[in-house]
């Protein structure tokens, strides 16, 4: 556990070092994750205790937002002048995100040919047929 | 003389031990109500758990970097969970090589558009910079969009609820969206619900159907890669 989590503090680290020598427009954990991933596709397995370690932090994901989202009592102001725009940009881009992202992908799936996916019928029984 | 009332409150606001605390309970909180009712995407436990401790904040006429410099303890690890994110991502390895090209395709199309999007509409309805910037990164899981936002001059803290508020729409409204234009591919389902609203699409993802879970995740690790790449990219272009 301790080990795991040196090593993917070492790996944010260098991460973050890498940004900051190269001004690299990106966050540093994200470096950071695929410094990890390069690791982990070089040594072609995943370590038991590094894979514990990350199910971990990850199972309690949502929790670490919160800090961050409380910050929202800085910006209600802002929120409330711009409510309008925010809620359209939110809701009109994310659901159109949805169609055009399976529709692309679902058109290069048929283009590849090769091996059919499971196909659902109507799926969630959450939308008509 | 303060009251003891007062002392114990100067006490508490001088370790880190209360925002912790509250920060805890608040979560868990709003995880129990997210359990009884059946994992609705509208009851979210991070929304619940924010609305809880603002109300306490706003009431309580608390300072937000009193309550911050204890739970900062809780953000920190923000910057680990997202390195760790490479495991979830490894262990798909094997379904992105046999779809690499419709994957890269839709990965870069669905990130993209998101951004392009939701900027382009925000800032045709007039809103300030730093709300573009803070929502360009939207579909983006949390700690990648609010790295990414920073970066480009926005408000981490508005990111991380609009961050939140996409999971939930996407969860919430996108099935009916893939029935509307009648994509049935599972694999193609979940990649979309993945790419658009992060975790809490791919938790969703992954109650309705295995190969849509998985696909989901694997586009919410793909796209914090995509969006932390593209959208300062795109950002530059257009600013």
């Amino acid at each position: 556990m301790l080990g795991a989590l040196t090593f993917i503090l070492c790996c944010q680290l260098a991460g973050e070092l890498l940004v900051e020598a190269s001004g690299l427009p990106v966050p540093g954990p994200v470096v950071g994750m695929v410094l990890l991933f390069a690791w982990l596709m070089l040594r072609k397995r995943e370590d038991k205790e590094l894979a514990a370690t990350a199910d971990a932090l990850l199972r309690n994901l949502a929790l670490l937002f919160v800090p961050a989202g409380v910050g929202v009592v800085l910006h209600l102001g802002l929120l409330g002048r711009e409510g309008v725009a925010i809620s359209a940009a939110l809701i009109v881009s994310t659901l159109a995100t949805v169609a055009v992202t399976a529709l692309v992908m679902q058109w290069t799936l048929r283009g590849e040919g090769g091996g059919k996916g499971e196909t659902g019928a109507s799926a969630d029984g959450e939308g008509g047929r | 003389m303060s009251t003891p009332l007062e002392q114990i409150w100067v006490y508490l606001s001088a370790s880190p031990l209360a925002a912790l605390t509250v920060t805890l309970v608040a979560y868990q909180a709003g995880f129990a109500l997210y359990r009884r009712s059946g994992y609705h995407p509208l009851v979210n436990p991070v929304l619940i758990a924010v609305a809880i401790i603002a109300g306490l904040l706003v009431g309580g006429g608390i300072d937000y970097s009193v309550y911050f410099d204890g739970a900062q303890f809780v953000h920190f690890l923000l910057g680990p969970a997202t390195v760790a994110l490479a495991i979830p991502l490894y262990r798909q390895i094997e379904r992105v090589r046999r779809s690499a090209m419709a994957i890269a395709v839709s990965l870069v199309a669905g990130s993209a558009f998101a951004a392009v999007s939701a900027v382009g509409i925000a800032g045709f309805l007039g809103a300030s910079d730093a709300t573009l910037a803070s929502l360009a990164p939207k579909s983006a899981t949390a700690p990648v969009a609010m790295g990414i936002a920073t970066s480009l001059g926005g408000l981490p803290s508005l990111t991380a609820v609009l961050v939140i508020l996409t999971g939930i729409l996407g969860a919430a409204l996108g099935p009916l969206v893939l029935d509307l234009v009648r994509v049935r591919d599972w694999r193609a389902r979940g990649f979309a619900i993945g790419v658009a609203a992060h975790g809490i699409g791919t938790s969703r993802a992954l109650l309705v159907n295995e190969t849509a879970g998985a696909f989901s995740g694997l586009a919410m690790g793909l796209n914090a890669i995509a969006t932390a790449l593209l959208v300062p990219f795109l950002w530059r272009l257009f600013f």
